[in-house]
C-alpha cells in the first residue's frame, strides 16, 4: 500500500471509531435522563448503563489515541488550540469514571445526589461538546500551523490559535447546533437501549414516552445540521497540495463519492426505522440495534465526506493553507503500515466485545435483580 | 516575553506532575492487586472452597474503587499530551503515538470488557468464564501499562527513528527497536513488579489492621499467603531489574544517574553513597563539597553501573566537560556540552536553511543542508540551552528520592522475608505480644513507605531526565502548546482540588469498606 493509501486506511479507522463512540454516547444520553426517572426506577437505568460505561470510556480513549497515532499533526493543533473546549470534555469524562463506582458505596463522602449530578454532567455535556469538537471539522477553526516555528525558541510552537482558545468554538451556533444534535441522538439511543435491556413495564412505559419527544427534536435538529453542512463551504485541495475555499464542498463530495451518500441514506433508513419500529410496536425491543448500526453508518459516511475526495478535514479560519488534510497532518508510511497490522485486531476486539455484552444481556435487568444482588455487584 | 514562556512551561510542567503523581496513586495498586486477585481466584476455581470466594470478593471490591479514579485520571493524562505539549505532540507523534493506539486497541478494551463480567458476572457466567475475565482484567492492565512504559521509555532513550528536515518531526524507522530498546524493557520489567510489591504491601497492611484488630484471622492468614508471596517475589525481581536500568541509566542517561548519586566529581572505582546530606551550597563549577555528610560503600556505584568494581564514572562536571576515563584510567575525551550546544546550533541553523531551500526548490542546497542535519541533529536540543548547566537536573530531589526509593526496597526484601518466615513458623511470634502488636503496625504503615518507594521511582526518573522532553532533542521550553500561564494555572488549580476532592472520597470509601466487610465474615460469600 502507498502512503496515500494508507493515510485513506487511517481516515476509514478514525471514522470506524468516530462512530463506535457516537453510538456509545448512548451512556451519556442515558445519564442525561436520570433526573426525569422516578427515584424508585433509578438504580435499573443506573445499572444498565453503569455495565456500559467503560466501553464508552474505552472508546473515547482509543478514539484520542489513534488520533494522535494515524493523525498527529490534528491532535497537536486541536488539542493544544482548542484547549477550554478540550479541559471540558475531559473534566465531564473524569467525574463520569468515578461517579458509578462510588455513587452507593458507603464512606462516599459527598453523598449519591452529587455522583447523580456528575452523572447528569457528563450526560449533557459530554455529548454536547463533543459534538461541537467534530462540528469544528466542518466549519473550520481559528488556527495557524507553521512547522518551522520549532526553530524560535522564543515562540516555537507549531500550531496556534486565537486567544480564546476553544471558548470561540463552543460559542459558535453552527458547532452547538451539531452538538445538540448529537446529545438528542444520545437520548434517543439510550432510550432505545433501556427499552431493549430493561425489563420493567413502568421503565418500558416512561422511555417509550421519551422515545418519542427525544426522536422528534433529533430528527429535526439532524436535518438542520444535515442542510447547514450541505451548504457550507469546504476546502478544497488542488494537485499541487494547495488549499481553497470551495462552496457546497460537502455537497459535492456526497455527488461524487455515491457509496458515502448511499451509506448515508441506508444509515438515515435505519435510524428512522429503529425509532418509528419502537413507538409503533411496544413489544419490539430491537430498535437500539437498528437505530445503532444506523448512527454507526451516518457517522461513517460524515467521517468520509470529511477527510475523502480532496478535501481539508480541518479547516483553517485563519489562513487557508493551514488546514489539515489527511496528506499534510498524518504520520509515516511506515508507522502507519506497523500500526496497520495492529489494527486487524480491530474485528477481534469487536467479536470478543459482542460476545461478552451477548453473555452479560441475554438475561435482561430487573428490579428483583437489583433487589437480590450484593452491595458489590451493583452501582 | 521570555519570562512568560517559563511561566507556562512551569505550570504546564506542573499540571503534568501532579496529573502523573495521582494517576500513579491508583495504577501500582491496581496492577499489583489485579494480580493477587487473579491467583486467589484460581486457588477459589481449583478448591471450590467458599472462603477462597469470600476472601476474592473482598480484595475485588477494593480494587474496583482503584480501578474507577485510576481510569479518571489516566484519560487527562493522554490527553494533556496535546493540550498542554503540543509541539511534543507533532514532533515524536509519529513514534509515541503507536503506542499508545496500541494500548488503547489492545489493552483498554480486553480491561474495560471483561472488568463488567468481574464484577456482575457472577451470576450470568460459569465459573471458568469468570476466572478468565478476572485474568484478562489484570492481564488488560499489565499491557496497557506495557505499551505505556515504552512510550515513556523512548522518550528517555529516543531509538528506532529518523528525523525528517521536511516535515520537522522524528519518523519511526524500526518498531521493533522502540519496543524492545533496553530502556523500555529495564523499565517495564521495574515498573510493573514494583506494583506487584505494592499490591502485597497493600494487602498485608490491610490484613495488619484487621488482624490488631482481632477481625477475621483466617480470611487475614489465606490472604497474607497470597500477598506476602507476590510481594516478595515482587520486590526482588524490582531489585534484579532496578540493577538492569541503573546500567542502562549509566549508559544512555550519564547525568541522571550523575544526579541520582549526587556525584559532580567522578573516579575509578566510584564509591556509592549509602547515606548523605547534600551540601546546599554545592553548585557546578564551585568548589564546595557535595555532601556535609556522607557513609559510602567503596567501589558501589562503579559496579552498581558498569557491574565493574574499577569502571571511571563520571560526575556531573565531568560530564559538561566532556571528561571521562577508561578502564585502565587513562583520560579520554567524551563530547562536551558547548561542543553539544555548537552542533545543535548547526542542525538548527542548517534546519532553518533546508527549509528555505525547500521553498524555493533547491535541491542542491536541500541535499548539502540535509548532510548537516543528520551529522548534528542528535544534538539539537543543545541548540535551545543558553548555557550548559541548563541541562542539568534537580539534584537533591533526584537524589534523595533515589535514595529513599532504594532504602525502602531494602527494607521491603526484608519485611516480605520476614513476613512469610512468621507465616510458616508462627509460634516464633506468639500472638497477643507486644512484639506482635508492633509487626501488625509495621505492617499498616508499610502502605504509605510503598507509596511513597514507588512515587519516589517515578520522581527519578522523570526529574532525573529535565531539562528534557525527549532526552537531548527536545528541552520542555520548545514542547509545550502556544497557551497563556494564566490558563494553565487556572486549569493546574482545578486539577488540583478535582483529584484531591476524588482522592479523599477513594481513601474514605476503601476505609469504610475494609472497617464495615472486616466486621462479616468473610469465610463464607454473602447472599442478599
Amino acid at each position: 500500500m502507498t502512503h496515500e493509501m494508507l493515510q485513506n486506511y487511517w481516515w476509514l479507522i478514525m471514522s470506524v471509531l468516530g462512530a463506535l463512540l457516537v453510538f456509545m454516547l448512548f451512556v451519556q444520553g442515558g445519564q442525561s435522563m436520570l433526573a426525569n426517572t422516578p427515584r424508585a426506577k433509578r438504580p435499573l437505568l443506573v445499572n444498565s448503563l453503569g455495565r456500559k460505561w467503560e466501553l464508552t470510556f474505552t472508546t473515547l480513549v482509543t478514539f484520542g489515541g489513534a488520533f494522535f497515532a494515524s493523525f498527529p499533526l490534528f491532535y497537536s493543533t486541536s488539542f493544544g488550540g482548542a484547549y477550554w473546549l478540550w479541559i471540558f470534555i475531559l473534566f465531564s469524562f473524569v467525574i463520569q469514571a468515578v461517579a458509578y463506582e462510588y455513587r452507593t458505596k458507603h464512606g462516599n463522602v459527598y453523598g449519591t445526589r452529587f455522583y447523580d449530578a456528575l452523572l447528569h454532567i457528563n450526560g449533557v455535556v459530554g455529548p454536547v461538546l463533543l459534538g461541537v469538537a467534530v462540528a469544528g471539522m466542518f466549519f473550520g477553526a481559528e488556527f495557524t500551523v507553521g512547522k518551522e516555528n520549532i526553530l524560535d525558541v522564543q515562540a516555537a510552537t507549531i500550531s496556534r490559535w486565537g486567544p480564546l482558545h476553544g471558548l470561540e468554538a463552543i460559542a459558535s451556533w453552527k458547532n452547538l447546533l451539531f452538538g445538540f444534535m448529537v446529545y438528542f441522538l444520545a437520548r434517543t439511543l439510550a432510550s432505545l437501549y433501556f427499552i431493549n435491556n430493561i425489563d420493567d413495564e413502568e421503565v418500558q412505559k416512561i422511555q417509550h414516552r421519551m422515545l418519542l419527544v427525544n426522536a422528534i427534536i433529533f430528527v429535526v435538529l439532524f436535518l438542520s445540521t444535515c442542510a447547514v453542512i450541505l451548504t457550507s463551504r469546504g476546502v478544497e485541495i488542488d494537485a499541487g497540495g494547495n488549499a481553497m475555499w470551495s462552496e457546497y464542498k460537502y455537497l459535492n463530495n456526497y455527488i461524487d463519492l455515491w457509496w458515502a451518500l448511499a451509506i448515508l441514506l441506508i444509515g438515515v433508513d435505519l435510524v428512522l426505522t429503529g425509532i418509528i419500529k419502537s413507538l409503533l410496536k411496544p413489544k419490539f425491543r430491537s430498535g437500539i440495534w437498528l437505530a445503532g448500526i444506523g448512527a454507526i453508518l451516518v457517522v461513517m459516511s460524515l467521517f468520509w465526506v470529511l477527510g475523502y475526495n480532496h478535501t481539508a478535514y480541518y479547516p483553517s479560519l485563519l489562513d487557508v493553507q493551514s488546514s489539515l488534510m489527511l496528506a499534510n497532518s498524518s504520520s509515516s508510511e511506515f508507522t502507519l503500515r506497523t500500526m496497520s497490522y495492529v489494527s486487524l485486531l480491530v474485528p477481534f476486539v469487536l467479536g470478543y466485545i459482542a460476545w461478552v455484552w451477548h453473555k452479560m444481556d441475554h438475561k435482561k435487568i430487573t428490579q428483583a435483580e437489583i433487589d437480590q444482588a450484593g452491595d458489590d455487584e451493583i452501582y | 516575553m521570555n519570562e512568560l514562556l517559563m511561566n507556562v512551561v512551569d505550570w504546564s510542567r506542573a499540571q503534568f506532575a501532579l496529573t502523573a503523581c495521582y494517576h500513579w496513586l491508583f495504577v501500582p495498586l491496581t496492577l499489583g492487586l489485579g494480580l493477587i486477585i487473579g491467583v486467589m481466584e484460581t486457588i477459589y476455581y481449583r478448591t471450590r472452597d467458599e472462603k477462597w470466594l469470600a476472601t476474592t470478593k473482598f480484595w475485588m471490591t477494593l480494587f474496583g474503587v482503584n480501578f474507577a479514579i485510576g481510569v479518571a485520571t489516566g484519560i487527562i493524562l493522554e490527553f494533556e499530551f496535546g493540550t498542554n505539549w503540543s509541539n511534543y505532540s507533532w514532533f515524536v507523534g509519529d513514534i509515541f503515538g503507536a503506542p499508545l493506539a496500541i494500548e488503547g486497541i489492545l489493552a483498554f478494551f480486553m480491561e474495560s470488557t471483561f472488568i463488567a463480567v468481574m464484577f456482575f458476572g457472577w451470576k450470568k457466567v460459569s465459573p471458568g468464564f469468570h476466572l478468565a475475565s478476572t485474568w484478562l482484567t489484570a492481564l488488560g492492565a499489565a499491557i496497557s501499562a506495557l505499551w505505556i512504559l515504552v512510550a515513556n521509555a523512548w522518550m528517555q532513550y529516543p531509538t528506532g527513528v529518523t528525523f525528517n528536515p521536511e516535515t520537522m518531526r522524528n519518523e519511526m524507522t524500526d518498531f521493533w527497536a522502540v519496543a524492545f530498546s533496553p530502556m523500555a524493557m529495564a523499565k517495564v520489567f521495574h515498573t510493573v513488579t514494583s506494583c506487584w510489591a505494592l499490591g502485597g504491601a497493600f494487602v498485608v497492611g490491610v490484613c495488619g489492621w484487621m488482624l490488631l484488630k482481632g477481625r477475621n484471622r483466617d480470611h487475614c492468614m489465606r490472604s497474607l499467603k497470597v500477598g506476602g508471596w507476590v510481594g516478595l517475589i515482587g520486590i526482588v525481581l524490582t531489585s534484579i531489574s532496578g540493577d538492569t536500568s541503573a546500567v542502562v541509566v549509566a549508559e544512555k542517561q550519564p547525568m541522571k544517574l550523575a544526579a541520582m548519586e549526587g556525584l559532580y566529581k567522578g573516579e575509578s572505582g566510584q564509591p556509592i553513597v549509602a547515606f548523605g546530606i547534600l551540601n546546599p551550597a554545592k553548585e557546578v563549577g564551585n568548589n564546595e563539597e557535595p555532601y556535609l555528610f556522607d557513609i559510602s560503600i567503596p567501589h558501589g556505584l562503579a559496579f552498581l553501573a558498569t557491574h565493574n568494581f574499577n569502571a571511571f564514572v563520571p560526575g556531573i562536571e565531568d560530564i559538561i566537560a566532556g571528561k571521562s576515563q577508561d578502564l585502565q584510567g587513562n583520560s579520554m575525551n567524551t563530547m562536551s556540552y558547548a561542543q553539544r550546544m555548537a552542533h545543535g546550533k548547526a542542525a538548527k541553523s542548517a534546519l532553518a536553511q533546508y527549509n528555505a531551500a525547500l521553498k524555493i526548490g533547491d535541491s542542491a542546497a536541500l541535499q548539502e543542508h540535509k548532510q548537516v542535519i543528520d551529522d548534528n541533529f542528535q544534538y539539537l536540543g543543545y541548540a535551545y540551552l543558553d548555557d550548559p548547566k541548563e541541562a542539568v537536573p534537580n539534584v537533591p530531589l533526584t537524589f534523595y528520592s533515589f535514595h529513599f526509593m532504594v532504602t525502602v526496597g531494602g527494607y521491603l526484601m526484608l519485611f516480605f522475608v520476614v513476613l512469610l518466615a512468621l507465616l510458616n513458623k508462627p509460634k516464633w511470634v506468639p500472638e497477643k505480644t507486644k512484639l506482635k502488636k508492633a509487626l501488625y503496625w509495621l505492617a499498616i504503615i508499610t502502605i504509605p513507605l510503598t507509596y511513597l518507594c514507588s512515587m519516589s521511582g517515578w520522581i527519578v526518573a522523570e526529574v532525573g531526565r529535565q531539562p528534557w522532553t525527549i532526552q537531548d532533542l527536545m528541552p520542555n521550553k520548545v514542547a509545550i502548546s502556544d497557551l497563556s500561564a494564566g490558563y494553565v494555572q487556572t486549569t493546574f488549580w482545578i486539577f488540583a482540588v478535582v483529584f484531591t476532592a476524588l482522592l479523599i472520597a477513594d481513601v474514605s470509601i476503601i476505609c469504610k469498606q475494609i472497617s464495615k466487610k472486616s466486621q462479616t465474615d468473610l469465610n463464607v460469600v454473602e447472599k442478599k
